[in-house]
C-alpha cells in the first residue's frame, strides 16, 4: 500500500486489456489499512486477476462484512458498486443481490472473525446453497478492526496481544467449505502471488459457491508479548502525546512457493507458519479425498494451499431455483402482475 | 326441560366449536361457516389455537351476523363441545339459555351440565363406529357427522353444503362421496331424533354483496404478487408462516413463464431471520422488489439490518403479523404491541414507516403500497397486520387492481441519464423531498458507481467521520420521513352523528369491532368523531384531529398504549388529553368493552363536572 495520492492521469502507454482497460482502472481507494497488512496484497491480487479476466469493472458486485477485512472492497475496484454490510452477515446480502440480478459477478470479502464467529451460519448457509460467488476470506486468526481479540480461526495455544492464551480449538473454514458442498475450495497466502492471483482468477470463472480462505498476517495484532518488547515501549511513550496505539508498519511477507513445494514462513510476531503448495499432480476433483488430504497435512502441521476442490461442471442457485434468464430486477409489470382481470377471477373463487 | 328461557336469535348469534388440536375439526368448522355465508348470511370467523400441533384444546369461533359486524362479540350462544378436557370452562362460557351440542356416546352425570342451558345430545362416536371401521374415518367424518346435525338444527340448507363439497373435491369423486354420506347421516339423525326446535336459525339473506372472504395473510401475499415483489426471504415463524407459503402459490398460479417454464420470482426460505432480511436488503441494494414476513421475534432479530437499511436508504418491506409479545409472549394469541419496536426499530435515532391495514383488503393493498413506498422512499416499510386479520377469515370488499397503474421505481438514475452528465451524489437531497437518487450496480461503466455503507459519509457516499456530514444525512433523512406522512395512505374520518369534542383514534384488526361499538355508543347518547389511522408517520390531518377535540380516546391491543406514547412523542400531543383503551389478553378486542370502557369514562367525567370536580384524564 501506500499513503501517496495517485495521479489521475493516465499514462498514455499504460497496457489495456481485451476490454480497453488499464490495470489502474480496476484499482480502488488509498487503502487506510496498516502499512504491511497481508490484506493490501489480496487486494492487489484481485486487481491483477480481474485485469487479467478482462472483466469490465461495473460488471462486479462486491460485498462485505464490518473488519479490516471487510473494508478492503473499497480498495479495488473502483468502479463498481461496493456494499459495507453488517458483521458477519454478508453472505445473506450477496444472496438477495445475487437473486435479484444473475448477470453480474459477486464478489464476497470477509474477515475470519467475520465468517467464522458472528457469521458462522451465514458463511455454511451460503456455501450450501450453492451462491454464485467468489468468497474470500481474509484470515489473520485475530480481530483487527476491534484490536487483536481471538477470532475462531486462531490455534489452540496461541497468545493474544494482551497475553491472553487460546484454549479454543479453531475453526477451519476451508475444511468446512467442503463439507457444506462449496463447488470451489482453496487456500492461499497473501504473499504468495504467484499463487493467489490463479486461484482467484478460478473462483470469479466458477459456476456455482467458490470460496477461498487466504491467510493474511496482521502487522498489529498478532505478536506475542517477547517479540514485542520495542512495540510496547513505543507504546507507552508515546500514550502522553497521542491515544492512538502505535503500529510499526512493516514490509508485507511474501514468499515464492512453487507447487509441490513446503515452507516456513515467519510472520511478523515471529511464529512460523509451515506452507505447502500442492503439487502439480494432485487431483482437485475429488470431494473426500481432498478433505482426507488437508486432514492429513494438518497433523504434520502444515498449512495446505492452492486449489484443493472444484467441480467444473457446477450450478448455482438460480439454475436450482429455476429463475427466469432476465434478471428479476429487470422484469416490470408487464411480466409481473397478473392484471385486473386474472384478480376478478380469483375474486370469484373466494365467494 | 321447556321451562328453560331459550336464547331465540335468526341470523344474529354466536356457535362456537370446542375441539381437540389435530382432530381434523379445522375444514369441518370453516365449512360450516361458509355454508352460513353462501345463504347471504355474514359470518366473523375466528380460530383460537394454541401453540401446539396436537392435543391441545383449539376453538373455532362463528359469529352470524346479518347486521355485518365482523369484530368478535364475546359470549357464546351455542357451543359445540368436542374436547372433554375444557368441558367445564366451555360449559361455562355459555350465555344463559344458550345452547350445548356433545357427544353422548358416553352417558355424563347431571352435574355436569348447566341448569339454564339446553342441551342437545348426539351420540357422534356410537354413529361412527357403527358406519366406519377405519379409525381416521370414524374420527374425520365425526366432524361432517355434527356439520350436518347442526344444519338441520340451524336452519342451514345441506344442499349448500353439498355444493361446497363439490368445489372442494372437484376431480375427487371418492372423497365427495364419502363426505356427503357423512353430511346425510348427520342430517337424518337430527331430523329423526332432535325434535326440539332451536331458538337460534339461519335463514337466507341477502347482506354479503359481492364481498370476498379471505385471510390476511393470502391478501398480503397476493398483494406482493400484484405490486411486483420478485424476491422473497423468510423464516418460518406463527402467525406469518402462511404469507410466504401463499407468495409461493400464487406465484407458481401466476409468475411461470409459460414458454420457458422459468420462475420470475425467488423464494428462499433462509437460515434465520438475520439472513432473510439481510437477503431482503441485497435484493433490495440491486434494484429488485424484495419482502420478508415475520413476527414479533424475528422483528427482534432483524434490528440491526433495519438500521443499515435506514443508514443507507435501501428499500425494505417486512410483513409484520404481530401476536402475543414480549418473547414468546402469546404466540398464537394476537396483539397489536410491536408498534413502538417497529416504529423504531434499531439502535441510533431511526423512524420507519409503518402501514395499519385494517382487514385483508386493505392487508392486499398496503402489501403492493409497502413495496411502491419502500422503492420511492429507500427505506424499511412496515406491513402491520396481526393475527387476527393475518390468519382468519374474513369478509371485505374484493380485490381491485389498474392495469394502467406502473410501479413506482423511485429515483433511480438511468445510465442514459447518467451519461447525460446528470449530477450523481448518492445521499444528495436534490429534489428538497430529503429522498436521494440511487444507481443500481451494474448500470454504467464508468458513472454513478459509490460505495454503500452503514457508516457515515457525505453527499457523495464518501467515508465521512465529520460531524458536519452526519448532521446532513441525519437531517436528511428527517426530512424524508416528513416527505412520507404525504405518501402513505391517509387516515380515514367517520364524523360522529351530532357534533361532538369527543373523539376515538384507532386503526388495523381493532377497526369492526370498533364501527360496531361505534353504533352502540351513540344508541346511548354518546357521540365520537372517529378517526383511522393507516399509517406512521402521521399525516397533519392527526394533529388537526387532536387539536378539534376536547378528549381522544385511543383503542388498542396492548399494555402500554404504544400508539398514544407514538402520538405523544411525535405530535407533542397533550397526555392528559389522550385516554387510554386497552385490550391485551391475546383475544381480539370486542365491541362490547369498548362500550363498556368509553361509557364509564363518559359517565365518570360527567358526573365530575356535574359535582363542579375539575376533569381529570
Ligand atoms: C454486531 C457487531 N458486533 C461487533 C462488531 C465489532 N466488530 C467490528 S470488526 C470485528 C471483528 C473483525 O475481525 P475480522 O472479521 O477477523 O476482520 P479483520 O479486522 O481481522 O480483518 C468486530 C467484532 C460489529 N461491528 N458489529
Ligand atoms: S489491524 Fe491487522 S488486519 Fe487490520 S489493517 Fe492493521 S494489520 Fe491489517
Amino acid at each position: 500500500m501506500t499513503y501517496l495520492a495517485k495521479p489521475r492521469l493516465r499514462h498514455p502507454t499504460l497496457a489495456t486489456n481485451k476490454v480497453g482497460y488499464t490495470r489502474r482502472d480496476y484499482e480502488g481507494k488509498i487503502s487506510t489499512l496498516c502499512a504491511g497488512c497481508g490484506h493490501d496484497s489480496i487486494s492487489a491480487a484481485i486487481i491483477e486477476a480481474c485485469w487479467e479476466l478482462d472483466i469490465e469493472p461495473h460488471r462486479v458486485a462486491k460485498l462485505s462484512g464490518i473488519g479490516c477485512s471487510s473494508k478492503t472492497p473499497d480498495y479495488f475496484l473502483g468502479a463498481s458498486h461496493g456494499f459495507n454490510t453488517v458483521h458477519g452477515r454478508m453472505p445473506s446480502v450477496l444472496t438477495g443481490a445475487n437473486l435479484a440480478n444473475r448477470d453480474l459477478l459477486y464478489l464476497g470479502v470477509s474477515g475470519d472473525g467475520d465468517s467464522a464467529s458472528i457469521g458462522l451460519g451465514q458463511f455454511a448457509h451460503a456455501m450450501r446453497r450453492g451462491v454464485r460467488m467468489a468468497y474470500i476470506v481474509e484470515n489473520n486468526g485475530v480481530y483487527g478492526l476491534t484490536k487483536g481479540q481471538f477470532s475462531a480461526t486462531a490455534d489452540q495455544g496461541s497468545k493474544s496481544k494482551k497475553g491472553v492464551v487460546n484454549t479454543d480449538n479453531p475453526l477451519d473454514l476451508v475444511a468446512m467449505a467442503l463439507q457444506l458442498g462449496a463447488s470451489y475450495v482453496g487456500r492461499g497466502f497473501s504473499g504468495n502471488k504467484e499463487q493467489l492471483v490463479p486461484l482467484i482468477k478460478g473462483a470469479i470463472s466458477h459456476g456455482g459457491s467458490a470460496f477461498i480462505d487466504v491467510i493474511s498476517p496482521c502487522v498489529a495484532f498478532n505478536n506475542h508479548p517477547g517479540s514485542t518488547k520495542s512495540y510496547d515501549y513505543v507504546r507507552e511513550h508515546n500514550e502522553a502525546v497521542s491515544r492512538i496505539d502505535f503500529i510499526s508498519g512493516r514490509e508485507e511477507i511474501t514468499v515464492d512457493l512453487g507447487p509441490g513445494e513446503v515452507m516456513d514462513v515467519r510472520q511478523h510476531d515471529g511464529t512460523v507458519l509451515r506452507l505447502r503448495s500442492l503439487h502439480p499432480d494432485y487431483n482437485p476433483g475429488d470431494r473426500y479425498a481432498a478433505m482426507a488430504y488437508m486432514q492429513r497435512h494438518h497433523e504434520m502441521g502444515e498449512v495446505v494451499t492452492g486449489l484443493l476442490y472444484v467441480d467444473p461442471l457446477a450450478t448455482d442457485l438460480h439454475t436450482a431455483l429455476n429463475t427466469s434468464d432476465r434478471p428479476l430486477n429487470a422484469l416490470g409489470p408487464a411480466q409481473l402482475c397478473p392484471g385486473a382481470q386474472a384478480l376478478e377471477r380469483l375474486n370469484n373463487s373466494l365467494r | 326441560m321447556s321451562a328453560i328461557p331459550q336464547i331465540e336469535a335468526v341470523n344474529d348469534f354466536v356457535i362456537k366449536f370446542a375441539n381437540v388440536n389435530g382432530s381434523g375439526s379445522a375444514s369441518a368448522n370453516e365449512l360450516f361457516a361458509k355454508a352460513i355465508l353462501r345463504m347471504g348470511v355474514p359470518v366473523s370467523p375466528r380460530n383460537i389455537f394454541p401453540s401446539n400441533i396436537q392435543g391441545l384444546p383449539t376453538w373455532y369461533e362463528v359469529r352470524v351476523t346479518e347486521q355485518g359486524h365482523l369484530g368478535r362479540r364475546g359470549g357464546t350462544d351455542m357451543m359445540v363441545a368436542m374436547n372433554p378436557q375444557t368441558w367445564d370452562a366451555d360449559l361455562a362460557e355459555l350465555e344463559p339459555g344458550g345452547y350445548l351440542f356433545y357427544d353422548s356416546t358416553r352417558p355424563l352425570p347431571p352435574s355436569k351440565f348447566r341448569s339454564d342451558i339446553r342441551v342437545i345430545g348426539m351420540p357422534l362416536t356410537e354413529i361412527c363406529n357403527a358406519v366406519y371401521q377405519d379409525p381416521r374415518q370414524r374420527q374425520l367424518f365425526k366432524n361432517i357427522v355434527y356439520v350436518g346435525a347442526l344444519a338441520i338444527l340451524l336452519g342451514i340448507e345441506p344442499e349448500v353444503v353439498e355444493k361446497l363439497f363439490g368445489e372442494q373435491y372437484k376431480g375427487k369423486e371418492k372423497l365427495l362421496a364419502s363426505n356427503v354420506q357423512a353430511l346425510h347421516l348427520g342430517c337424518d339423525f337430527a331430523r329423526e331424533n332432535l325434535r326440539e326446535p332451536v331458538g337460534l336459525q339461519v335463514r337466507r339473506a341477502d347482506r354479503v354483496g359481492n364481498r370476498i372472504f379471505v385471510d390476511g395473510n393470502s391478501a398480503a401475499a397476493l398483494g406482493c404478487v400484484y405490486g411486483g415483489a420478485t424476491v422473497a426471504a423468510w423464516y418460518p415463524i406463527t402467525p406469518s408462516s402462511s404469507v410466504a407459503e401463499a407468495f409461493q402459490k400464487y406465484c407458481t398460479k401466476f409468475r411461470v413463464d409459460p414458454s420457458t417454464g422459468q420462475h420470475r420470482f425467488a423464494i428462499v426460505q433462509a437460515e434465520d431471520e438475520l439472513a432473510s432480511i439481510g437477503m431482503v436488503v441485497g435484493a433490495g441494494w440491486n434494484g429488485a422488489r424484495a419482502f420478508t414476513a415475520t413476527s414479533g421475534p424475528g422483528i427482534s432479530l432483524m434490528t440491526e439490518f433495519i438500521g443499515l437499511a435506514y443508514f443507507a436508504e435501501i428499500p425494505v418491506t417486512l410483513i409484520n403479523v404481530q401476536r402475543g409479545g414480549p418473547s414468546t409472549g402469546m404466540p398464537t394469541r394476537t396483539q397489536q404491541a410491536d408498534i413502538l419496536c417497529c416504529a423504531y426499530a434499531s439502535h441510533g435515532d431511526t423512524k420507519h414507516v409503518l402501514l395499519f391495514p385494517q382487514d385483508p383488503h386493505e392487508c392486499f393493498e398496503h402489501a403492493a403500497a409497502a413495496l411502491d413506498l419502500a422503492d420511492r422512499l429507500q427505506t424499511p416499510v412496515f406491513l402491520m397486520t396481526d393475527l387476527d386479520i393475518g390468519m382468519n377469515q374474513r369478509l371485505c370488499e374484493p380485490f381491485a387492481w389498474d392495469d394502467s397503474a406502473a410501479y413506482d421505481r423511485g429515483k433511480v438514475m438511468s445510465a442514459e441519464e447518467l451519461e447525460a452528465g446528470r449530477d450523481f451524489g448518492r445521499y444528495k437531497d436534490v429534489d428538497g423531498d430529503g429522498i436521494p437518487w440511487r444507481t443500481l450496480p451494474g448500470t454504467h461503466p464508468t458513472k454513478g458507481s459509490y460505495f454503500t455503507r452503514g457508516t457515515t459519509r457525505d453527499a457523495y457516499a464518501r467515508y465521512s467521520e465529520r460531524g458536519p456530514d452526519y448532521i446532513y444525512n441525519m437531517e436528511r433523512l428527517l426530512k424524508k420521513f416528513a416527505t412520507a406522512a404525504t405518501l402513505v395512505p391517509q387516515p380515514v374520518l367517520r364524523p360522529a352523528a351530532e357534533k361532538t369534542d369527543l373523539g376515538v383514534i384507532y386503526f388495523g384488526s381493532t377497526s369492526p369491532s370498533m364501527h360496531e361499538a361505534l353504533e352502540t355508543l351513540e344508541e346511548q347518547g354518546i357521540h365520537l368523531d372517529a378517526l383511522r389511522l393507516r399509517a406512521f408517520p402521521f399525516p397533519d390531518s392527526v394533529v388537526q384531529f387532536l387539536a378539534q377535540h376536547r378528549q381522544v380516546f385511543v383503542v388498542e391491543q396492548n399494555r402500554d398504549a404504544q400508539m398514544r406514547s407514538l402520538l405523544i412523542n411525535e405530535l407533542d400531543a397533550d397526555p392528559a388529553r389522550l385516554i387510554r383503551v386497552l385490550h391485551f389478553d391475546g383475544t381480539p378486542i370486542t365491541a362490547r368493552f369498548i362500550v363498556q370502557a368509553i361509557s364509564t369514562h363518559v359517565q365518570q367525567t360527567q358526573a365530575l363536572r356535574a359535582a363542579g370536580t375539575k376533569e381529570s384524564a
